[in-house]
């Protein structure tokens, strides 16, 4: 019986059909589509997209030059230069990523002591030029003045599991 | 009937044209490219006899599938052009004498060639049912019945080659695990398939 | 000079208009085939599919065509020029010129020869040579490997493809694909030769090049097989010509077995519809399976492509044209 039963199914392709009739059927469903710039999909807030240099509240550049984003970086993306400024704090005088090597891994922002360099929400940061991606502080500080209050909320968002 | 015509001489130049590339082609695959050139305008000549049958047979025949192997071969092959040509000029007598004895040999052929008397009439009067019954038909009909043997017999040859090509490169090897799809189909769940409880930390 | 108008150009200026009239609907279906090829596929991955450019996506055809256009033609410096650049043209052209034998309706058919569908399969077992010469001018290993493989399958394929059309010509008793409709007037041949159709379609799949059997550009191996050096114009030549292929094999499963024009039965509301639209709907619901087979089923390994080619459907066929043979022999049905 078992015989017949699987030469029937086999004569009559009964496997190929019942394959096909379930594709069919997908047809009909809800579609998962999203339509990507018009809708976008729910971010967590331990995404890690485009870098930002922070601020106090007060204007004052949070980044101190400690160098240890620069010394953790496993592709070597950033490069920090520092001196001491006129009221005698230790400032950067060059803070640049190579957005085109980095990783995106995020150890960075976790190395960081004062929060000064964080990997925002953005992702939609492409450009038309390789050198466009070669940030400089000022793109990084712009950054972090346009992102503060997104990134403000996911740092207090993620805080208690810190 | 000038475009006949001129579709005779087309047809047949190209042809002609196509077979003298194909000896004198320097690559074996345009060669074979020329090959089905001059095999298309065989073709063309046979639909301007009113012959569209053959005319088929001969593309999906040779074009389609004994060309395809052809270039298949011939695609594969490895030649070095400079050292085909290096012994050319040792390989020339005899090559030259070989071409000579077969030249000889059509020529006694067309010098002994005779037509018979009544062809002339044959020609004249065409087969009177060819405007009746398609040309595929009356193919069928000679060929069932006046030269089945004939058929049958090269059917046999054929079949004889296709048979000893085969056995010629079958071999059965000991110890190969091949696959055996109806045993593949034939497995169930049930029967390849076992659910067991594991404890964590215990294993199996 | 009248007569020379009359004798010879006018007919030339016909016969061109009826090309035309063939040609630009076919080119117009090609392109809105890719559509539907991406909508359905989408459709059946529970994605939306392309619904951008113009509404639902409908002008996404014309922004690919013009994409390609625009795109620069690299012809690689270890290729054969000539051949390279022929390939694509060979095989665009092939699934045009199957279209001259194709009654769209009763007497409506551009050349109405009595070996049609010697023709058409003649067409059909050329469109070999474009893959074969575009993997060898190509000069690159993925190209020549699928074009083996092509070889291989649409000469394995041929065979059997040439074992159905036996089985209905011996129904029909003509090659004329005009007859071969007029003698499904009051049965399909689907039906009847139920087993013959599928065999058909599943080789017809082989020889298009199609999921399952698209194995000379399978990309996960051969990251797309024999055209992977063509680019821009040519590509699309190619692009263009296999979904030309599709129709056109679409159209000879509709002739042998679904009915042509003819309408399913012949009753008021039925045979009102024209013929031309009964074609062209039964040519899509065929195409509709292409894409449906694709968004189902996986590629085949190529050992098991072979196998199914000779070890199933060659000894199928083979058997089923005998046995058609029989029963017509046997019950006197033999088509005079």
């Amino acid at each position: 019986m078992a015989f017949l039963n699987h030469g029937v199914r086999t004569v009559f392709l009964v496997e190929l059909l019942k394959g096909m009739a379930l594709t069919f059927s997908y047809m009909f469903r809800r579609k998962v589509t999203l339509n990507y710039p018009h809708e976008k999909g729910p971010l967590s807030p331990r995404f890690r997209g485009e870098h930002v240099l922070r601020r106090y509240p007060n204007g004052e550049e949070r980044c101190i030059a400690c160098k240890l984003c620069e010394a953790i970086c496993p592709a070597q993306a950033i490069t920090i230069e520092a001196e001491p400024r006129a009221d005698g704090s230790r400032r950067t005088t060059r803070f640049d990523i190579d957005m085109t090597k980095c990783i995106y891994c995020g150890l960075c922002e976790e190395s960081c002591p004062v929060d000064a360099i964080v990997e925002g929400p953005n992702y939609e940061f492409a450009t038309e030029t390789r050198e466009e991606l070669l940030y400089n502080k000022e793109k990084l500080l712009a950054n972090g003045d346009r992102w503060e209050s997104a990134i403000a909320a996911d740092l207090a968002a993620d805080a208690p599991y810190r | 009937m000038i475009v006949q015509a001129l579709a005779f001489y087309m047809f047949a130049t190209v042809a002609i044209a196509a077979g003298v590339m194909v000896i004198s082609a320097r690559n074996p695959v345009h060669s074979v490219f020329f090959l089905i050139a001059a095999f298309f305008n065989a073709a063309g000549l046979f639909v301007l006899l009113g012959a569209e049958f053959l005319a088929m047979i001969l593309v999906i025949v040779y074009v389609g599938a004994v060309a395809v192997l052809f270039l298949f071969v011939v695609m594969m092959l490895d030649i070095n052009f400079v050292e085909l040509r290096q012994g050319f000029l040792q390989y020339l007598p005899i090559g030259g004498l070989i071409g000579v004895i077969l030249l000889v040999e059509l020529l006694f052929i067309f010098a002994s060639w005779t037509v018979a008397p009544d062809a002339g009439a044959v020609a004249a009067a065409p087969m009177s049912a060819l405007g009746e019954i398609s040309n595929t038909r009356m193919f069928g009909r000679l060929l069932y019945t006046k030269y089945i043997y004939y058929f049958q017999a090269a059917g046999l040859v054929l079949l004889v080659a296709m048979i000893g090509a085969i056995v010629l490169t079958l071999r059965t090897r000991k110890g190969v695990r091949r696959q055996k799809v109806p045993d593949q189909l034939r497995r169930t769940r049930a029967e390849s398939v076992e659910i067991k409880k594991v404890e964590t930390g215990k294993g199996i | 000079m009248a007569e020379l108008w009359t004798g010879y150009m006018l007919p030339t200026v016909i016969i061109v208009a009826q090309i035309i009239a063939i040609v630009v609907p076919l080119l117009f279906s090609v392109a809105y085939l890719t559509y539907a090829e991406r909508k359905v596929l989408a459709g059946m991955q529970l994605r939306k599919g392309p619904n951008v450019v113009g509404p639902f996506g409908l002008l996404q055809p014309m922004a690919d065509g013009i994409k390609l256009l625009f795109k620069e033609t690299v012809i690689p410096s270890g290729a054969n020029k000539v051949v390279f650049i022929a390939a694509p043209v060979v095989t665009f052209l092939l699934g045009l010129i199957g279209w001259a034998v194709i009654p769209f309706d009763d007497g409506m058919v551009l050349a109405d020869i009595n070996v049609g569908i010697l023709y058409l399969f003649a067409v059909s077992s050329l469109g070999v040579y474009g893959v074969i010469m575009a993997g060898w001018a190509s000069n690159s290993k993925y190209a020549f490997l699928g074009a083996l493989r092509s070889a291989a399958q649409m000469v394995s394929y041929e065979i059997s493809i040439g074992f159905v059309i036996v089985t209905v010509l011996l129904c029909v008793g003509s090659l004329n694909l005009t007859e071969i409709v007029r003698a499904q007037k009051d049965l399909w041949f689907a039906v009847p030769l139920l087993p013959m159709f599928v065999v058909f379609f599943v080789s017809g799949l082989a020889e298009t090049n199609r999921t399952p059997f698209d194995l000379p550009e399978a990309e996960a191996e051969l990251v797309a097989g024999f055209n992977v050096e063509y680019s821009s114009m040519p590509f699309a030549l190619f692009y263009l010509g296999e979904y030309a292929n599709m129709i056109l094999m679409s159209a000879m499963t509709t002739i042998l077995f679904l009915g042509g024009w003819l309408p399913p039965i012949d009753v008021a509301p039925f045979n009102w519809i024209p013929g031309p639209i009964w074609f062209a709907a039964k040519i899509a619901m065929v195409l509709f399976v292409f894409l449906w087979v694709r968004a189902t089923f996986p590629r085949y390994r190529y050992d098991q492509l072979m196998r199914l080619g000779w070890k199933v459907f060659l000894p199928l066929s083979l058997f089923w044209v005998f046995l058609t043979a029989g029963v017509l022999v046997a019950t006197g049905w033999v088509p005079k």
